[in-house]
């Protein structure tokens, strides 16, 4: 099974990186686009006998390691 | 007098350990040791310095991979036990990371490094590593790194600030803190804090880089000084 994590930035933390590529697409002339934030993202090959344990295992390291929860918040996806 | 052991844990990517080294064991004429991250003791140490660096080449989180280090067990219960603990630059950030200090240090607001000589004002003495300074004393200290930018939800600023737990803040030589003094976007302008038992102290600024005057500042000395002092008056040392 596979667990694709994505890691950002809370909203209530600046993302001084997001804020520079998004000042680079407004001076090339993409002013439809807003804010950008950056954020990771990791593929987890993992052996779970379901997709919740799987889930379950994910959540575990992304909270452990993959994230820090003090200024990030993560999504995961089990296919 | 017995002296004091310093150890200075070395990280893979670690790069100031031998200058942490140094200022103990040359300038003040302590007792020094290395301990290499897979130790899971610390060898009768008296006081323990996380150097700065990039450990483990600052992949996934500058700190993220070192907290998981043997050597991060026997500190944490170091620290448990009341010894000082001094984390510099890569090394706050790896106490941070460990949850041994609250908070995190994200990168630079101007996505910079930084690698200039800074000013820091004293803000609190009775932490092991400032009792010999003096509160509101300004420190001029080196700054080498990229990501400094303290940050912390309102809730824990609010704890640090109440609790008196912020030791430095970033200030010009007057000891005016500003915008224009801050390197890096530091909430509150926070350039090191302490722990709920004030043992455990971490900084981003270098002060074991300006222990001598050949290296244009001996105001780091101070920090130095403070804990072989706290060390002597509480009869805590080994022998």
């Amino acid at each position: 099974m596979k667990a694709r994590v994505f890691v950002t930035l809370k909203p209530s933390v600046f993302d001084p990186q997001g804020r520079t590529i998004s000042e680079a697409l407004h001076s090339m002339g993409y002013n439809g686009i807003g804010d950008v934030r950056q954020g990771k993202y990791f593929e987890l090959e993992i052996d779970a006998a379901s997709a919740d344990k799987a889930r379950e295992l994910a959540s575990d390291v992304a909270n452990k390691v993959l994230a820090n929860p003090v200024i990030e918040s993560y999504r995961i996806e089990i296919d | 007098m017995p002296k004091t052991k310093f150890a200075v844990i070395v990280f893979p990517g670690s790069n100031c350990d031998h200058d942490a080294y140094h200022a103990a064991k040359h300038v003040l004429g302590q007792d020094a040791e290395f301990i290499w991250h897979k130790e899971s003791d610390l060898k009768g140490a008296d006081v323990v310095v996380l150097p700065g660096g990039f450990s483990y080449g600052d992949y996934l989180r500058t700190g993220a991979i070192a907290q998981f280090s043997p050597v991060m067990k026997a500190v944490s219960a170091f620290a448990a036990a009341g010894g000082p603990v001094l984390g510099i630059c890569n090394g706050f950030q790896v106490l941070c990371e460990a949850k041994l200090l609250p908070g995190a240090l994200i990168r630079n607001r101007d996505l910079k490094f930084h690698c200039e000589h800074v000013y820091v004002r004293v803000e609190q003495t009775d932490t092991p590593f400032t009792l010999r300074a003096s509160r509101g004393q300004v420190l001029r200290l080196p700054i080498a790194h990229g990501e400094g930018n303290y940050v912390a939800d309102p809730e824990t600023l609010e704890q640090l600030e109440s609790s008196g737990r912020i030791v430095f803040r970033y200030c010009d030589a007057s000891g005016q803190t500003s915008e224009a003094a801050n390197p890096n976007g530091s909430v509150h302008a926070i350039a090191g804090l302490c722990s709920e038992q004030r043992n455990i102290v971490g900084l981003m600024p270098h002060p074991e880089r300006a222990c001598e005057s050949a290296l244009g500042s001996e105001d780091g000395l101070v920090l130095f000084d403070s804990v072989v002092a706290s060390l002597a008056s509480r009869g805590a040392l080994a022998g």
